[in-house]
């Protein structure tokens, strides 16, 4: 077998066939010792149309509430949107959605279930409120298994949490779904911002194609959301602008987004959701 | 049920060597269960047959067999080498380790030091051993 070829990284739905071959995954001992997981993947995905991964490189910026909400906004829009947490070690958007006493139904792989009109997968139906502290090639074998049995079916988006920075989970994606397109959350401060031009540098070198940035707790209250090229933060990182890299905007930083988690229904009403709303008409 | 999943990749893989390397026949998979993630082998079994009817013909004729592989760790900490067997877990934790055999370190435990910082270091899940067949 053969690694994938470096294909262009921008999404249509001839990207999907034929699926990629993946490199194999050895095992100690004599034999060929396949893992066939990998090969279930795109069947896995096919018939989702946009696969986007929510990412950013700093702990706290609010990837995890950006990419619950962006999935409850695209469902209440009608959209068939699906959210997949990988970020095993900081799981958190169950507790963004509320999802407690949910748990995947069986059927041929796991089927996740839904939640306010997304459908929700997440390590943490495994873990139990417990910590999860797995190595690097842990984390690869628990990603590949969750994309190998969970039964998506028709999805017109699906929204994945990343955990912070390019990292195993972060490389696995963008192997194993090639089609993936970034949607990267930073704040105002000049530290996230400084990380946040790395990795879009990094991102283009590895033919990721980027929605655009979002930048989050933007401190200036009553100010109207900006997306497009009017951008702060599309200016600041991309002073030759972009197609692409226009399709940003600000989020205001939302005192009231803490009492709102948990409840999706709280949370469509927030000031954060209807920021969010208004980039993400621009960008989908 | 999610052990169909599992049996459909097993299919896929062992389909997608046949086209590759050309063959006339697939005779033999050898397929691994380990211990830990503890499939069903009935059902796996049974999800291979209907998988090769309804998906796969150019299997048909090809025999799976089933390989058991204890599962074995070792601890990064202290060194300890142990088994499954001497570990406790719940019937809730071992149906999330089935499901995620990663789950292991949040639910399990280094025997001597208590660390969930161990190796799995054989046992794991399923992969195919071997395939044989004519070309």
């Amino acid at each position: 077998m053969t690694l994938p070829p470096d294909q262009s990284r921008v999404p249509s739905p001839e990207s999907l066939v034929p699926c990629p071959e993946f490199g194999v995954a050895g095992k100690a001992g004599g034999g060929m010792n396949l893992d066939p997981r990998p090969s279930v993947i795109c069947a896995r995905l096919k018939k989702i149309k946009r696969v986007i991964a929510v990412t950013g490189w700093k702990g706290g910026i609010g990837k995890s509430v950006t990419a619950a909400v962006l999935a409850l906004i695209l469902g209440k829009k009608g959209h068939r949107a699906g959210l997949l947490d990988l970020d095993f070690a900081g799981a958190s958007a169950h507790v963004v959605l509320g999802a407690d006493g949910l748990f995947p139904k069986e059927e041929k792989g796991l089927e996740p279930p839904f939640i306010s009109g997304v459908k929700f997968m997440s390590v943490s139906f495994f873990s139990k409120k417990k910590a999860v502290p797995l190595r690097g090639a842990n984390i690869s074998d628990a990603i590949i298994e969750l994309l190998a049995i969970t039964q998506w079916g028709e999805l017109d988006f699906l929204i994945i949490d990343m955990p912070p920075g390019i990292n195993d989970a972060a490389l696995d994606i963008i192997r194993l779904i090639p089609r993936t397109e970034v949607l990267a959350v930073t704040t105002p401060s000049v530290m996230a911002r400084a990380v946040l031009e790395r990795s879009l540098d990094l991102y283009k070198r590895l033919k990721v194609p980027t929605l655009g940035v979002i930048e989050n707790m933007t401190p200036q209250p009553g100010r109207p959301p900006k997306a497009g090229p009017q951008s702060k933060m599309a200016r600041s990182v991309w002073p030759g602008g972009g197609v692409r890299q226009n399709l940003a905007g600000d989020i205001r930083f939302d005192p009231k987004l803490e009492a709102a988690l948990g409840s999706p229904e709280k949370l469509l009403k927030t000031i954060f959701a209807a920021d969010l709303e208004k980039i993400s008409r621009a960008i989908f | 049920m999610h052990e169909w999943a599992l049996a459909e990749s097993v299919i896929k893989t062992a389909a997608e060597h046949f086209k590759k390397e050309k063959l006339k026949k697939l005779s033999e998979a050898g397929v691994v269960f380990g211990e830990l993630q503890a499939i069903d082998k009935e059902i796996f079994s049974f999800a291979l047959e209907e998988l090769v009817k309804a998906e796969s013909k150019i299997l048909t004729g090809c025999k799976f067999k089933v390989i058991d592989e204890p599962a074995a760790f070792k601890c990064r900490v202290c060194g300890k080498e142990f088994t499954l067997k001497s570990l406790k877990k719940t019937a809730a934790e071992a149906e999330y380790i089935h499901f995620i055999p990663e789950m292991a370190h949040t639910f399990l435990k280094c025997p001597k030091c208590s660390s969930p910082d161990f190796e799995i270091t054989a046992g794991r899940g399923v992969y195919i051993k071997y395939l044989t067949g004519e070309k």
